[in-house]
C-alpha cells in the first residue's frame, strides 16, 4: 500500500462516517461540525485525484463561507428539537421514497449511460494534458477563453440574485439617526469644545 | 540510504516528519522569545519595564508562563459542550501550525512545495474562524458567544480584502506558488524590484487587514476587555487557553511571513551584490513583527461599526478596484512590465 492508498482510505472512511453523523447527530451544531469534517475529507480526496485547485476552492467556499453561515444560523435560531424529532417520524416514509427513487435514477444513469464514440471529437474545448499544464492554469484557460460568455452569464445570474435578495430585505426607515463618519473624522476640537475660565463662587 | 527516504512508504513518512519538526521546533522556540519581545516593546512604549524577573532581562518569562499554564487546573464551565470546548483551542492551534507547511524559507527549503500554496494558506486561514466560533459557543456563556460572533464576522470581512490583495500579486506573477512569487521579485534593482513598489497601496491595506484578521489591536474587539471581559477566551484556563494564545501568535507570525514573501521579496537581499539568504527572510519577519507590536502599543481600539465600515466600504472597493487596475497593467505591460513579471522573466 502506498501513502496515497492509505490517505485515500482515511479520507473516504472519514467522509462516510462524518456524513452519517451529520444526519444522526442530536445537536444541530454538532451536525454542522460533522458536515464541515465531511467537506474537508472530500477536499482531501480531490487532492489525491490531482485536482488541488478544486480541493482548495471547496475548503475556501464551502467550509470557509457557506458552513460558517450554517453554523451562525443554527447557533442563533432557537429551534425546538423535540418537536422537530417528533415530526420526523411523520415524514420518514416520504423521505425514504424520495431516497429510493433518486438511488434508482442514479443506478439507471450510471448503469446504462455511455458516451458516444464521436463525443470526444465534438467537444468544444479539449482538456489539456495534465502533465503539461497545472490544473489551475488549465481551468483558468478554459473558463476565461472558451467558456467566457457562459462564465460571465453565471456571474451575472449571481449578481441578479444578490440584488434581488437586497431589494427584498431592504427597508428604508425614517427617523433613524445615522452616523456620518466623515463628519466624525473631521470634527475639530476648536469647534467642539469651549474652555471657560470659571470664577470661584460664581459658576457659569 | 537516500533511496530509503525517497522511495519506501516508511522512509517518506520519516522524512516528512523530520522536515515538519525542523520547521515546528525553531518556530516554537522563536515564539517564546517573540512573546517576550512583544511585551517588551509594548512596555517600552508605555514607559514601563515589562517582564524583567525571570532570567537576564526577563528573557525566560515565556518559559515561566508556559510552565504556569500547564500546571494550572483546567476549568470547564457548567453546561459547556465538553467535546467542542476542548476541540476549539486544539483546532486554532493546529490550523495555525499547518499553514507553515507551504511557507518556503529559501528556494529549496519548503516542506510542501505545492502549486496552490497561496490558496492553501487562504483555505487554512478561512478555517481559523471555526476555532473562535466553536470556543465561544461551547463555553455556554453570553460574553464568550458575543465575542466569538464579533470575531467571526470580523475575520470573514477582512479575509475578503486579503484575498483580493493577494490576487493582485498572483496576477503579476502568474503563479500560486510562493517560490515563484519570490523568484518573480528578483531583479537588478535590489529592493526596488520587489512587489511593494508596484503594489504600494496594497501593502498598507494588507498590513491593516492582517491586523484585523489576527484580532490584534486596534481591531481586538473580540477580546475587548472593557466590554466582553476577554471575548471567546473568557471561560478558558490552563493549557486550552495557552493553545488559543499560541495559535493567535502563530498566525500573527504567519502574517509577517506572508507580507515578507508577497511584497518584500522573501529571502532576496535588498542590495544587489549581497547574497540572498534565509536570514533576510527572518530579518524581514522580525521587522514586521516589531511593526505589529508597535501598532498594538500606540493605537486605540476601533469601534465595531467603524471596523465593519472600514472593511466593507473602504478596503473591499479599493482592493477590488486594484485587482482590475493590475489586470489591465499586466495585460498591456504598463510601466515596463512591472506588473507582468511572468512576461519579462523576473
Amino acid at each position: 500500500m502506498t501513502v496515497a492508498d492509505i490517505a485515500f482510505y482515511i479520507f473516504s472512511l472519514t467522509l462516510v462516517t462524518a456524513g452519517l453523523f451529520t444526519v444522526v447527530a442530536r445537536n444541530p451544531v454538532h451536525s454542522v461540525l460533522w458536515l464541515i469534517l465531511s467537506f474537508l475529507s472530500a477536499s482531501g480526496l480531490f487532492v489525491l485525484l490531482g485536482a488541488e485547485f478544486v480541493a482548495m476552492l471547496l475548503v475556501i467556499v464551502y467550509v470557509g463561507a457557506v458552513a460558517v453561515l450554517f453554523l451562525f444560523v443554527v447557533m442563533m435560531l432557537d429551534v425546538d428539537f423535540a418537536a422537530l424529532k417528533g415530526e420526523m417520524t411523520k415524514h420518514v416514509p416520504l423521505a425514504l421514497l424520495i431516497g429510493v427513487v433518486i438511488l434508482l435514477q442514479l443506478g439507471l444513469s450510471f448503469g446504462v449511460w455511455e458516451s458516444s464514440d464521436l463525443a470526444m471529437g465534438q467537444r468544444q474545448a479539449v482538456t489539456p494534458d495534465i502533465k503539461e499544464v497545472q490544473n489551475t492554469a488549465a481551468i483558468g484557460q478554459l473558463l476565461y477563453t472558451k467558456y467566457i460568455y457562459l462564465f460571465q452569464s453565471a456571474g451575472l445570474i449571481l449578481l441578479v440574485a444578490m440584488v434581488g435578495a437586497i431589494v427584498l430585505t431592504i427597508r428604508h426607515r425614517t427617523n433613524v439617526k445615522r452616523q456620518d463618519i466623515l463628519a466624525q473624522i473631521y470634527r475639530d476640537p476648536a469647534e467642539a469644545m469651549e474652555l471657560k475660565d470659571v470664577k470661584p463662587g460664581q459658576g457659569l | 540510504m537516500m533511496e530509503f527516504f525517497t522511495t519506501t512508504t516508511l522512509g517518506i513518512a520519516l522524512l516528512v516528519t523530520g522536515q515538519a519538526l525542523l520547521v515546528i521546533v525553531p518556530l516554537f522556540v522563536a515564539l517564546a522569545f517573540l512573546m517576550y519581545g512583544d511585551r517588551k516593546v509594548w512596555a517600552a512604549v508605555q514607559m514601563r519595564r515589562g517582564p524583567n524577573q525571570v532570567g537576564v532581562f526577563g528573557v525566560l518569562q515565556s518559559f515561566a508562563d508556559l510552565l504556569k499554564y500547564i500546571v494550572k487546573e483546567v476549568v470547564v464551565p457548567a453546561g459547556a459542550d465538553k467535546f467542542v470546548f476542548y476541540l476549539a483551542p486544539m483546532m486554532t492551534f493546529v490550523l495555525a501550525l499547518i499553514a507553515w507547511a507551504v511557507i518556503p524559507w529559501n528556494p529549496t527549503w519548503v516542506v510542501a512545495d505545492i502549486n496552490v500554496a497561496v490558496l492553501y494558506i487562504f483555505a487554512v486561514s478561512s478555517l481559523e474562524v471555526y476555532g473562535v466560533i466553536m470556543g465561544g459557543w461551547a463555553s455556554n456563556s453570553k460574553y464568550a458567544f458575543l465575542g466569538s460572533l464579533r470575531s467571526a464576522a470580523q475575520m470573514i470581512s477582512y479575509e475578503v480584502s486579503i484575498g483580493l490583495i493577494i490576487i493582485g500579486v498572483i496576477i503579476s506573477t502568474g503563479s500560486l506558488n510562493f517560490g515563484d512569487i519570490v523568484a518573480a521579485q528578483d531583479g537588478n534593482y535590489g529592493l526596488f524590484s520587489w512587489y511593494w513598489l508596484p503594489h504600494f497601496p496594497m501593502v498598507i491595506l494588507f498590513f491593516v487587514s492582517a491586523l484585523a484578521e489576527t484580532n490584534r489591536p486596534p481591531f481586538d474587539l473580540p477580546e475587548a476587555e472593557s466590554e466582553l471581559v476577554a471575548g471567546y477566551q473568557v471561560e478558558y484556563s490552563s493549557t486550552p487557553f495557552l493553545l488559543f494564545m499560541m495559535g493567535e501568535l502563530l498566525s500573527v507570525v504567519l502574517m509577517c511571513a506572508l507580507i515578507s514573501l508577497l511584497f518584500f521579496g522573501g529571502w532576496l537581499s535588498p542590495i544587489p551584490g549581497i547574497p540572498d539568504s534565509i536570514l533576510w527572510l527572518i530579518g524581514k519577519m522580525l521587522f514586521f513583527f516589531f511593526m505589529f507590536a508597535m501598532v498594538k502599543a500606540i493605537t486605540p481600539r476601533y469601534r465595531y461599526d467603524q471596523l465593519m465600515r472600514l472593511g466593507w466600504k473602504v478596503f473591499l472597493p479599493m482592493s477590488l478596484g486594484w485587482v482590475v487596475l493590475v489586470a489591465f497593467f499586466a495585460q498591456y505591460g504598463a510601466f515596463g512590465g512591472a506588473y507582468a513579471r511572468w512576461a519579462i522573466g523576473g
